[in-house]
């Protein structure tokens, strides 16, 4: 669908001049049926028989890697899919109907909070009972829990741009007629694009994390293994074996390193197309997957056809489609202004019922948590929460002591920050887990006290949403700033205290936003880790968390998902939440 | 009543907004309108007179309140086909090309792919954007990109355009060539439009394109007025007729009825104290009123001017020189009638005073004349500590205004207060104080 808005902007020229073989598809050919031959290997493997106890073993034999890597992808892509449809479907519906938005905002605020291994936990056994006797079961399950660490995101970033498409383009488009499909598609996605990506960015960052902790799980007792580098790693730690370890970290290595030529790069340039106004800077020069995709007469012509079997769609199910949306009346609020027209007893009964609703599934979970645990149970639980509060906490203001100063220094380098943004943003994208087994190694070795030692592995793939955000900060500072306190000869401190610190304090609050919700996430995988047959643990929540989801607990893992909510829920709202509204209210650049 | 001869028929239009809390702020007041086919007709009036509004409301973006509006006989209940608008902002699609927005309305309209390709190719080439086709809007000059919005107007061959604004987000010269281009394309009938209607700020511009001018006027938005001008075209702005319309058109704006200013400078009894109280404050900057005040002093004027003089003299866009004059009516410096401004004896003195004696008279007379800055005065005079919650004041506010005016008066009422040291205000507490001590 979007190709074709794309493709519809575009002047016609001879389309016989256009097809013409030329230098790019010398790339353009191998890669492109490359990438389809992969496709076909790796859907074959996904649809395996198993049956659940079956063991599955994994090689260490570094020479089956790519192919556990190509699932990985494969497991990550097939998530994202899913995620850029929910998120379509989900924001769309929050945007457009009031009604829908009470609900469905609320409820995506909850899931953002809840950490993925719950759902993974809770998910996993109707995964597999919805496919029995494949390994499509335990497949769906991982893939479920990579889409729980991207889709939220993206949909609150998409919820957002829906929100605030220009009022004057919405005029324009309702003045010429472009009904509310046409408005979705040539309006209103367009204008939400730039941020989307940029989202789905991070989210995909976040998601390589998960992918490698949902490939080997146990649930129940039960050990399921996916073949993917995942599991490699999970086997190489069973082992104890240290250079399996390297190996994988190579192959990640390599497999970011793609993913961000291939796909990333060039979305991320071809989205600066529906920015309004051309930004200075930004531009970090053409990625050369984007003008292959471009030129190359090869891909034109998958793009001709893509074009035609769009328009077939667009005729024949699409009109069916929109007939029906239309006779439910979605998509025609946004457009004009949001008075609702229903009355207002309707609202209030509408608000009643939600309370409602909300208060029996409450009601519900308390006496899961309630028929099997006591009060002095819940009570620990809160504390352990309290522990890891203060382990995330501490870290992030560690990591904003190391990493400020860095970030400014290199913000303030134009040629530097040039260079660095990539580097920091694919190391924000490589799965921290990965060093974790080298990091129980050290601890066994020097005999550390694991409840310090492990609280790094907290922020190790967090913390670079600090540094990027930061240089992102100082690098947008007017040089007319630095300029008048090199004229009045400020002393250092005041520099730091009037200018620098003010300047990069909105953006040091997103990636601090940011890295905190991350680390949260990755308590449950660091405060609880393992080296063949040692356990270290620290004491926390996400190691009551995890305790349960492997002893296959769901009373205490309800009650862990529940108290992380809500400390993640009360700190955004009464601390990160604050903080945020502050700097955007007071130290905003644009405004002077 | 459906006169066939008419495009746009407007009876006892009424438009009201709903306020904070009590009652609904009407927009549009009892308007009626034609528009008859081969007419050009021009709507002025101040800021918030509702002139974009009417605009709207014909358009079929904003419903009605209340009040018939037809287009061709037929009533209108969404965008009218057969009208294309132009809009100040160019309002166009950032990820599409030229080609792309121009189509844009076509497509909409289900013409089929080739048809929509020429028609818009020959849009493209009439208003002269040849060889831009594949330009995205961000690559283009303010006046191409208008040109492009023109074109996207045109492609549809509409009965009526509609422009809200088109010239005011570009230079003065790009403006002069696409307005001289667009009526140029409309009398020699390249173009199927029968009658445009525009909404302006700009009375030159109006006065140059229009057969017709409607003055608006503010609080709520009415017709007061309507100006025929018989003036031959084209028109050269230098022309006695044209100067003399000119002229006509500011002694109406400056003399519309309706604001507190204006009543009171009548003298006009029955001003109950709530609306005493709810005087908007004109977004008058003082520097601006400073340098207005001084520029009457000249010698050129000598504390009296033509108003379309002193705005060309000035170089200020009409909207921004009737702020000022409704500062300086409302603080008592300066009377406004039959398109000439004076300055009264407190405006020579302002002027003629050093900086703090400026201050001094700024504040006295702010005091006197805005009921507002008195009672806030008064309030922080009888507070122990001397201050008091801006809240306060802002509930006292919106018992006569709606949330957004009672903001913007408030603000401005700070920066006025603020200037004449009246009282200290804090952005962060949101309090003000009596004094301006920097103790904190």
């Amino acid at each position: 669908m979007m190709m074709r808005s794309m493709l519809w902007g575009q002047p016609v020229r001879r389309w016989q001049d256009r097809l013409r073989p030329n230098f790019w598809d010398l790339v353009a050919f191998p890669l492109l049926f490359g990438l389809l031959a992969l496709i076909v290997v790796g859907a074959g493997g996904m649809t395996k028989p198993f049956d659940l106890g079956e063991p599955q073993t994994i090689s260490l034999d570094p020479r089956n890697l790519p192919y556990y890597a190509l699932r990985t992808v494969m497991r990550m892509l097939i998530a994202l899919a899913v995620s850029f449809l929910f998120t379509l479907i989900y924001a769309a519906a929050a945007a457009k109907s009031r009604m829908a938005e009470k609900i469905l905002i609320p409820i995506l605020d909850i899931l953002q909070s809840i950490p993925i291994l719950s759902f993974l936990t809770i998910t996993v056994t109707g995964w597999i009972a919805l496919f029995p006797g494949s390994l499509l079961g335990p497949e769906c399950a991982a893939i479920f829990a990579i889409f729980t660490s991207q889709a939220w995101n993206m949909t609150f970033s998409l919820y957002q741009s829906l929100r605030t498409v220009p009022l004057d383009l919405q005029e324009a488009a309702r003045m010429y007629h472009v009904g509310p499909w046409g408005r979705f598609w040539r309006l209103e996605l367009p204008h939400a694009m730039p941020n989307l990506v940029w989202n789905m960015m991070m989210s995909v960052s976040g998601g390589w994390f998960f992918v490698v902790a949902a490939e080997a799980f146990s649930v129940a007792g039960q050990n399921i293994t996916l073949p993917g580098v995942g599991s490699y790693i999970a086997t190489a730690i069973d082992q104890r074996n240290l250079l399996a370890v390297g190996y994988a970290v190579v192959m990640m290595l390599i497999v970011i390193l793609a993913y961000d030529q291939l796909f990333f790069r060039p979305l991320l340039s071809w989205s600066n197309k529906f920015k309004p106004e051309h930004e200075p800077g930004i531009d970090a020069g053409r990625p050369w997957f984007l003008t292959m995709l471009q030129k190359a007469g090869l891909v034109r012509l998958f793009r001709i056809g893509f074009a035609a079997g769009g328009q077939i769609w667009d005729q024949t199910i699409g009109a069916a489609f929109k007939r029906g949306l239309g006779a439910l009346g979605v998509g025609r609020g946004a457009a004009m202004d949001r008075v609702s027209s229903t009355p207002r007893w309707v609202e209030r009964a509408y608000d009643g019922l939600l309370l409602l609703v909300a208060g029996y599934v409450v009601y519900r979970l308390g006496s899961v948590v309630e028929a099997r645990l006591t009060f002095h149970e819940v009570l620990r639980v809160f504390y352990l929460g309290f522990l890891t509060a203060i382990r995330v906490l501490v870290l992030i203001a560690l990591a904003t002591a190391v990493w400020v100063p860095i970030g400014v220094w290199i913000g303030l380098r134009p040629k530097l920050t040039r260079r660095a943004q990539p580097i920091v943003q694919f190391l924000a994208a490589f799965p921290a887990n990965l060093f974790f087994p080298i990091a129980v190694a050290l601890i066994l070795r020097f005999n550390a006290n694991p409840e310090i030692w492990l609280s790094p592995l907290m922020i190790l793939g967090t913390q670079w949403y600090i540094l990027f955000n930061v240089i992102a900060g100082a690098a947008s500072l007017p040089q007319d700033f630095q300029y008048v306190a090199r004229n009045l000869g400020v002393s250092r401190w005041v520099w730091w205290r009037r200018l620098i610190i003010p300047a990069i304090f909105p953006a040091y609050i997103t990636g601090a936003l940011t890295a905190a919700g991350g680390s949260w996430n990755a308590a449950i995988v660091s405060e609880w880790v393992q080296w063949g047959a040692t356990t270290l643990t620290a004491t926390g929540i996400g190691a009551y968390i995890k305790e349960a989801s492997n002893d296959g607990d769901n009373a205490r893992l309800i009650l862990g998902t529940l108290v992380l909510c809500v400390y993640v829920i009360l700190l955004n709202r009464l601390f990160w939440r604050r903080l945020y509204d502050y700097a955007a209210e007071r130290m905003r650049l644009d405004d002077v | 009543m459906a006169d066939t001869g008419s495009l746009i028929e407007i009876d006892h239009l009424y438009k009201t907004y709903p306020a904070a809390d009590r009652g609904d702020r009407l927009v549009l007041d009892d308007v009626n309108f034609r528009l008859v086919p081969g007419e050009i007709v021009a709507v002025l009036g101040k800021s918030g007179s509702g002139k974009s509004t009417f605009l709207r409301i014909i358009a079929g973006l904003s419903e009605p309140s209340k009040g018939d509006v037809r287009y061709r006989g037929r009533p209108v209940n969404g965008p009218v086909r057969g009208a294309g608008m132009v809009f100040q902002s160019f309002a166009l699609f950032p990820w599409l090309t030229v080609l792309g927005n121009v189509e844009l309305g076509l497509e909409a309209l289900k013409v089929p792919k080739e048809e929509r390709r020429k028609r818009a190719e020959a849009a493209i080439d009439l208003i002269g954007l040849d060889g831009f086709e594949s330009a995205y809007p961000k690559e283009l000059s303010g006046g191409m990109r208008q040109r492009v919005g023109f074109a996207r107007a045109l492609v549809i061959n509409p009965d009526v355009l509609l422009l809200d604004e088109p010239f005011s987000a570009l230079d003065v010269l790009t403006a002069e060539t696409l307005r001289g281009d667009l009526v140029d394309l409309w009398r020699d009938r390249k173009i199927p439009t029968q009658s445009i209607l525009m909404v302006s700020h700009n009375i030159e511009e109006s006065v140059e394109m229009a057969d017709r001018i409607l003055i608006f006027s503010s609080d709520p938005g009415r017709i007061r007025a309507e100006i025929r001008v018989p003036l031959p075209r084209p028109r050269d702005w230098n022309s006695p007729g044209f100067r003399h319309i000119v002229d006509q058109v500011y002694t109406l704006l400056t003399t519309t009825p309706g604001g507190a200013a204006g009543k009171r400078a009548r003298g006009e009894p029955g001003a109950a104290e709530g609306q005493e109280f709810a005087i908007r404050i004109p977004d008058a900057p003082t520097q601006q009123l400073s340098a207005l005040i001084d520029t009457l002093m000249e010698d050129r004027y000598k504390g009296r001017a033509d108003l379309p003089d002193l705005a060309e003299y000035q170089n200020l866009a009409v909207d921004d020189l009737f702020v000022l004059l409704d500062g300086m009516q409302l603080l008592g410096f300066a009377h406004v009638g039959g398109g000439d401004v004076e300055l009264t004896a407190a405006g020579k003195a302002f002027s003629n005073a050093e900086m703090d004696e400026r201050k001094a008279i700024f504040g006295n007379h702010l005091l006197r004349n805005v009921p507002l800055a008195a009672h806030i005065q008064k309030v922080l005079q009888e507070r122990p500590n001397h201050r008091a919650p801006a809240s306060r004041f802002l509930n006292e506010l919106e018992d006569h205004m709606s949330e957004e005016w009672a903001n913007d008066t408030l603000e401005r009422l700070i920066n006025w207060g603020r200037y004449a040291e009246l009282f200290a205000y804090d952005y962060d507490t949101e309090t003000f104080r009596l004094e301006d001590p920097e103790e904190g």
